[in-house]
């Protein structure tokens, strides 16, 4: 008995690893989002409930807000720009020594005048001839910056750096695309699988050859073809259509594959039924297959949702790189190039391009663990 | 029917020959040129590289996505978190191959020696007291490193279609063996892996077909720098590199057509069986 325990806590215990190894980096991602995007840049995002020390540099007031007060010539202000939650710990006046004081503490410059910082960033200078400066004093400052998580990043990239039409554009492409291979592959397999014709075998048999034939042997052939119906048209070769119908082709095998599958499984004494009745090839699909096909279809179209939605390749080949047409993935791996040290950005766009998946994933796991399951078998 | 034959012939099977067919002609597709392009890919130390990656990928992928399949897919069907654990380890399978790009580059992140660490792999290595490295710039092992995400994105697949496999096996069969005293470890490997068998040749070549054209992920991280090249970028970076060169891209194309070839056959052998059954 003692034994069995034993191995149960190891179960627990390499699972519980495992799990942890998996969800940590979507985790990090998630935090960092959500972080101000000067802590993202300094510092790792498991301290993003901690409170950090970060250096700044600020500019003091310039000369011309002094005033005159009992002969003193005075300067206030605020360095840390009245954030409350922010406390100043170490200050300096000189890069060379920039933790040279401990806020609260009175420092004599060099040209004689006093300077007084507080810990929550308000100064009070004083000098007993005026100020002459025209730029402000450099003021080296060591600040603690307590926690702070903020929506502002999304706001950034879903309005300017354009992530909200992407996601439109990606909407754009998703749903066209997975909605036609799923009717027509309905007709296919319900033919493939109840209709006696001439070289019915041949052409299931070229269909799962064509299930595992890499997208990049198409990719060639098919731009030219788009290149030189759009040159004879006079319209740009990458548009919407070309990628619905490119998206269509390419998951079609797949599509007839598993609805044939599941077509042929059900029971065939209805079909004969219904034939002996009179009924049409056409009213069998549509009164019988398609309401029994609901469950296979709910599978089947979320895996081509899912798919389209992740897809880079195609969507770098059919669509151009214009604003209106550039979707969530391919302005992504854009990004990751033009702001590779902005984290901010980065983590938070992809969390707005996971977003759907996530919760498609979430809410429809059953179906889509259903179809991932049977697209397997493809082999 | 017809649309759907009528699709199927315009984008895969007209492509398909029409691949072959460029093959032998130069980078416009107008003049014939024989079998130099093939002559240049064997020759082309990028092309070299490539292939050298795509076994590279082929071997390590796949193998390690069904074992750490199936023990993930075994422990937890021990536990009574099994459930909610399989749904955190499956949800990658979501995730775009360039969003898990995103993250999993956040955790390579490395900043100079000395710095405070933001990318957690770094961080953890610093606090134990070693060097902080740029992990994908590592010749050779920066290969492993985007590997591990294929695996850290495959791994629920496997996972998943191995659980429904052992939820199959006869629980009669698994009780007569622990009654004649069989320990678990026993039953393991004597009776379930047999058992599964074919279940992980059909994980093993649906994740083997995925790895052959890994694309997003190598383009998404180093774009084939530092010895990390594959075939499906290598073709994409052949196809748009100076207007395009549609005879050196579809060779490459057809080396990665190659790959499948095995799976394509077995599979027809199966399609076959099934239908004289």
């Amino acid at each position: 008995m003692k034994h069995l325990s034993f191995g149960k806590f190891l179960a627990h215990f390499f699972l519980l690893i495992i799990v942890f190894i998996w969800v940590i980096p979507t985790f990090g991602l998630l935090i960092s989002s959500l972080r101000d995007k000067d802590q993202v840049a300094l510092t790792g995002w498991w301290t993003a409930l901690k409170h950090n020390e970060f250096n700044e540099i600020v500019r003091t007031e310039k000369s011309t807000v002094q005033f005159e007060e009992n002969g003193v010539f005075v300067i206030t202000g605020n360095l840390l720009k009245n954030s409350s939650s922010k406390s100043v710990i170490n200050f300096g006046i000189t890069s060379k020594n920039p933790k040279a004081f401990k806020a609260p503490s009175k420092v004599t410059m060099k040209n004689g005048s006093t300077f007084y910082l507080q810990k929550d960033g308000s100064y009070r200078w004083t000098s007993d001839k005026a100020f002459k400066h025209k730029k402000g004093k450099r003021v080296f400052l060591t600040v603690n910056t307590p926690p702070s998580l903020t929506l502002e990043n999304y706001k950034e990239v879903l309005v300017f750096r354009g992530l909200g039409q992407s996601f439109i554009n990606s909407l754009t492409v998703a749903v066209p695309s997975t909605i036609i291979p799923l009717i027509i592959g309905a007709f296919a397999a319900y033919a493939l699988s109840w209709m006696n014709f001439y070289g019915r075998d041949l052409i299931f048999a070229t269909i799962v050859c064509l299930l595992v034939v890499p997208l990049q042997m198409s990719l060639i052939p098919i731009l030219t073809v788009y290149n030189q119906i759009g040159s004879f048209f006079g319209v740009s070769a990458k548009s919407y259509v070309g990628i619905w119908l490119a998206h269509t082709g390419f998951g079609l095998p797949l599509k007839i594959f598993l609805l044939r599958n599941f077509i042929k499984s059900l029971p065939h004494e209805m079909f004969e039924a219904a034939r002996v009745d009179g009924a049409s090839h056409y009213q069998i699909f549509m009164k019988i297959i398609l309401p029994l096909s609901i469950p296979a279809f709910a599978s089947i179209g979320i895996l081509q949702f899912l798919w389209v939605w992740n897809d880079l390749l195609v969507a770098l080949v059919f669509l151009d790189k214009m604003p209106s047409e550039i979707v969530l993935t391919s302005r992504l791996r854009e990004m990751l190039g033009e702001f590779s040290q902005n984290w901010e950005i980065l983590t938070t766009s992809a969390f707005v391009s996971m977003i759907v998946p996530l919760f498609v994933f979430l809410s429809l796991q059953r179906y889509f663990i259903r179809g991932l399951v049977a697209g397997s078998v493809k082999g | 029917m017809a649309p759907a034959l009528i699709i199927l012939l315009v984008y895969l099977i007209y492509p398909v020959s029409e691949t072959i067919r460029l093959s032998f002609f130069d980078n416009y597709g107008r003049e014939f040129t024989g079998v130099s392009n093939y002559v240049w890919a064997l020759n082309d130390s990028d092309f070299r590289q490539s292939i050298l990656n795509n076994f590279l990928w082929l071997i390590v992928v796949p193998t390690t996505c069904t074992f750490l399949g199936l023990t993930i897919a075994t422990l937890a069907d021990r536990v009574w978190w099994g459930v909610f654990a399989k749904t955190l380890i499956f949800m990658p399978m979501a995730i775009s191959f360039v969003g898990a790009s995103v993250i999993w580059k956040f955790v390579y992140e490395y900043r100079g020696a000395g710095n405070d660490q933001i990318g957690i792999l770094n961080a953890i290595i610093v606090y134990f007291g070693g060097d902080p490295h740029a992990w994908i710039a590592i010749p050779f092992w920066n290969n492993f490193f985007l590997m591990v995400i294929m695996i850290w994105i495959q791994t629920g697949l496997a996972m998943v279609i191995f659980s429904a496999a052992l939820r199959a096996i006869p629980e009669e069969t698994l009780e007569a063996a622990r009654i004649d005293g069989a320990s678990e470890v026993r039953i393991f490997f004597y009776i379930i892996i047999p058992f599964l068998s074919e279940t992980i040749v059909v994980i093993w070549t649906t994740i083997t077909i995925l790895v052959l054209k890994v694309f997003d992920i190598v383009l998404a991280m180093t774009n084939g720098q530092w010895g990390t090249e594959v075939l499906a970028n290598l073709m994409f970076d052949w196809m748009f590199r100076g207007g395009g060169d549609s005879g050196r891209g579809s060779t490459i194309a057809l080396f990665i057509m190659l790959g499948v070839i095995p799976i394509m056959i077995w599979n027809l052998r199966r399609f076959k069986m099934e239908q004289e059954r």
